[in-house]
Parts: structure tokens; sequence; C-alpha cells
């Protein structure tokens, strides 16, 4: 297997300690097992977020690790989607939504005073559940963010940004001819892949996938799942999802959340054959929604 | 904790799995009890009927293995559940082999036609298989209930049959050194023994399928054994060398 290279960043690799934080990716046979160690992308701590009088979420700790998919998992109003806003300042445009705690980046505190939002969603990019292009061709799609962000010098870099972009989100064979054709004419998979291109332009350390193919069909899907099983290599990925069978295909580790709590996380096998807690075995077999 | 799950009729297929393979253990164990009271009493036509059932059971592995995918394949079964149907496969080919031994059983009950008096085999085979009996019917009971510790019970009594096996298979050996007319008997009985030992064996693997089934992890601790059957070595009488321990 090709090793995982931990994020750059100024933090120390962590050696995790097993049963506390996520373990390293384990694939192939038990004899060329590897040993990784994965850096703490993000870290949650005691995390409570308000919707007015409401608490959506109670106490969250939750380290997420770089190069690897973690998924948020829970019946609808759980408040995976609320957490998973926490990471790029999202609920800050909800009004009467206020967050307690501490959310730090590779070490930075994203709630700090001084915090710049905008460079912040760049570093931390986002999916959604409804493939939401751009009204502007496929090239303008992955070139507005670098453009607005300055990366490019001239648009000879400019093109290398956004055809990379599109190579790495599977998407360049099935646009290279028609880069000045809106966003829109793609198929809903296609455009879906067109926002993770657009995503991925500005080179961010984080992906957060809301229900990213809630919306595709099942051929879509696989492509999307393969494309995040790529993307970790390089990103950290979030991603919040109602199939349980999608978090067991694309997850290493796994948070189950039910009515705000955090109840139980873990490696993806285990939840899914042994899971410790009543709550999220009935959640997972199909016992309570 | 629910524990009914939200589509019933997931509920309904787990619960026909369960009782597939109470009905199997239940004709495994009629099947074995009917070879060895042909045994007992040289009743040919029962041991003929120990031998025909094996069929059925075969028949009702070839069903429980058609639910188990098709459970698989349209439920998904997470947790629990999928542990219930993984443990149901392997139970159920146990099952099916448990229910090879006994019609091995019954097959050379057949061909001995009328008990041989050799000894106190014979006796011993038979309390061999009162203890191999008694573990299905826990084993069984343990998957019914979904009680560990009681299959856990069952893994370790498996030990006792093996040491059974071990001292019948002496005994067996020396009555054929003894006499070379009790050589076919003998090793029909030997065999027959060997049947016993394994049908423990099976039994075990059930055990540690319930136990698996109920925690969610198999057995760490290694299990004491006591078949030392590979370990006796034979020599001529006139070696002059005494049969080692």
């Amino acid at each position: 297997m090709t090793p995982i290279a931990v994020q750059s960043n100024d933090l120390e690799p962590t050696i995790l300690k097993t049963g506390q934080t996520p373990r390293p990716e384990r694939r192939g046979s038990s004899t060329e097992k590897e040993t990784i160690t994965h850096a703490r992308s993000i870290t949650a701590r005691g995390v409570n977020v308000f919707y007015g009088d409401k608490q959506a979420l109670k106490d969250i700790n939750l380290d997420v690790q770089s190069n690897m998919v973690t998924a948020l998992i829970g019946p609808s109003g759980c408040g995976k989607s609320t957490f998973i806003r926490c990471f790029n300042r999202m609920n800050d445009i909800i009004d009467g939504c206020r967050v307690e705690g501490e959310i730090t980046l590779n070490g930075e505190n994203i709630y700090a005073k001084g915090i710049d939002v905008v460079a912040l969603r760049a570093r931390v990019g986002m999916v959604f559940q409804k493939p939401n292009p751009f009204p502007k061709s496929i090239y303008e799609n992955v070139a507005y963010g670098p453009r607005i962000h300055g990366l490019a010098r001239g648009r000879a870099e400019m093109d290398d940004i956004v055809m990379s972009s599109l190579d790495r989100a599977g998407l360049i064979d099935e646009v290279r001819d028609r880069l000045d054709a809106p966003g829109t004419s793609l198929s809903g998979g296609q455009q879906q892949r067109l926002c993770i291109a657009r995503a991925i332009a500005v080179e961010p350390e984080v992906i957060l996938m809301d229900e990213p193919c809630s919306a595709l069909d099942p051929i879509a899907t696989a492509k999307v799942e393969e494309l995040m099983d790529e993307l970790k290599k390089n990103y950290t990925i979030v991603i919040v999802t109602h199939s349980m069978h999608q978090a067991a295909r694309v997850s290493q580790w796994i948070a189950f959340f039910h009515l705000g709590d955090l109840v139980e996380q873990g490696e993806t096998e285990q939840i899914f054959t042994n899971p410790e807690d009543d709550r999220t075995q009935a959640y997972i077999t199909g016992r309570i929604g | 904790m629910e524990t009914e799950h939200i589509v019933t009729s997931f509920d309904e297929d787990l619960g026909q799995l369960e009782t597939m393979i109470s009905e199997m253990g239940g004709m495994a164990e009629v099947q074995l009890s009917d070879a060895i009271k042909a045994l007992v009493s040289g009743d040919a036509v029962l041991a003929a009927r120990a031998v025909k059932r094996d069929k059925d059971l075969d028949n009702f592995e070839s069903e429980i293995g058609a639910l188990a995918v098709r459970l698989l394949a349209l439920r998904k079964p997470m947790a629990d559940d999928l542990r219930i149907v993984i443990a149901a496969l392997k139970i159920s080919s146990n099952l099916e082999r448990i229910g090879d031994y006994a019609k091995n059983i019954a097959k050379r009950t057949i061909v001995l036609e009328r008990v041989p008096e050799i000894g106190d085999a014979v006796h011993s085979l038979i309390r061999m298989a009162g203890l191999t009996q008694a573990m299905i019917k826990n084993v069984l009971d343990a998957f019914s209930l979904r009680d560990s510790e009681k299959a856990d019970d069952v893994r370790l009594r498996d030990e006792d049959v093996d040491r059974l096996y071990t001292s019948l298979f002496r005994e067996l050996l020396t009555y054929m050194m003894e006499d070379p007319r009790n050589i076919t008997p003998c090793t029909h009985l030997l065999f027959m023994a060997k049947n016993l030992e394994r049908i423990g064996d099976h039994t075990t693997g059930i055990a540690e399928q319930v136990h698996f089934m109920v925690l969610g992890e198999t057995p760490s601790d290694e299990r004491p054994k006591g078949d030392g059957s590979s370990m006796i070595v034979s020599r001529p009488a006139n070696s002059g060398k005494a049969e080692p321990k």
C-alpha cells in the first residue's frame, strides 16, 4: 500500500493511545501492517452549541485525524450537521446560534478573536448535499477560489490549478473539451465532483462533506466515494452521512451522535461489528431512528 | 434499549433464522440419540433411521445458508444482527458435521450387527456419548438464551470428552493386542469413539460461535484439551520395551 504521509503542519505527529483516539488506518494483511501515525487535524473540546435557548450539542470532545475519513452519523436532529458546520464557522451566519468550547485547526483556535473567517473557509472547504456550482463556466467555477485568494500569478498558473483540481476530483476526462460550458450543464454527479474540485482548488487542509451523495445515483455515489478514498491521502475529510453503509465503506473513524450527545466514537470496523453503547447498537441495527 | 427493529419483517427473518438453528440442533440431537440407542440395543432399524436422517440435516444446512445469504444481501445487518447471521452460518455447518458423525456411528452399528462384548469398552463409549449429548443440549440452550457463560461452560467440558477418548483408545488397543479377533469390532468402536470426540469438537465450535454472537469477540483464552491419543505409541510385545506413557 502507499504510505500515507502525515500532513505537514507545525505540530508533531501525535502518537495515539489505543482506544482513546483514532488509530491509524489498517489495510492489507496483518503481515504487511505499517505503523502510521496521524496528526490531529481538528480538535474539539467541550463544545456546546445553542440555537437560542435550545442546546443542540452537549460537551462534545472529538479529535479529527489528518489523512483519514471521519464519519459523523446519527438520526436526524442529532446535531451532526451542526457540529460539522462549527469547523468552518458556518454557524456564524445563523441568527441566535452560539458556540462554546474550543475548536482548534492544526493547533490554532478557530474561534479566537481576529481569525479571518474567509481565510478559514479556504483552509476548511465544504461540499454540500445538493451540488451548488456557480452559474459560471466549469473553468470559472474552479478558478473562482484561487482568484479571490490570489493563489495564481497569471493565466498559466491558473490553468494549472484548474486542470490539476479537476484531475484530482476525477472529472478532467469528462470536461476537458468543454471547460467553457456552464457548470450547471453537467450531470448531478459531475456537478458534485465539480464542487469538490472547487473546494480543493484553494488547497484546503480539511474537506467537510455534508451528505455529499444523498442527491446522487449509485454510480455517481461510487465515484465520489472512490474520490474520497483518493483525496484522504492529501486531505483530512469529515463526512456527515445518513447512510450507514456509506460510512462503513468510506470512513476509518466513526462518531455517533444522538440527541446532541456524542455517544460513541471508534474505529469503523469496531463500531459496525461490536459497538459498546446500546444506543449505537440500536441505531446501526435499525431499532431507533 | 429498543429490542425490535423498525422494519418488522427484519425481525421475522432473524427470528426464522434462530428457529431454524434450534430445529436443526434438535434434529442432530435426535439423530445422535438414535445412533447411540441403536448401538446399545443392536437395533439395526433404528440405526438405519439415524443414517437416513442425515439427509434432512444436509437440507437444513442449505436452507439456513440460503436464508443467511438473503439476510446479508437484502437487510445488510450490522452489529449484533450481523453476528447472529454469521454465527448461524457457522453453527449450521457444525451441526451438519455432527450429523455426519452420528450417521457414521449408526452405520458402524449396522456393520457390527450385535453389541461386541469386549471388556468395558462399549460402556465407556456410551458414557462418552452421554457427555457429548449433554454438551449439544446445553449449547443449543445457550444459543436460544444467548447465554455466553453457559456456552463457555460447554467449551470447557470438551476436555472430559477428550480424556475419555484417550482412555478408550488405550483400552481398545490393549484388547486388540490381546486377541487379533478383537481387531475388527475394536476398530469400529475406535472409529465411533473418534466420531464422538469430533462431535465434541464441533459442539465446542458452536459454543465459541455463541460466545462471539453474544459478546462480539471470540474466546481469547486457550481452552484445555485432553486428547492425548496421538501421543500413544504401541510396540510389539516382544520388543522388550514397555509402552511409553
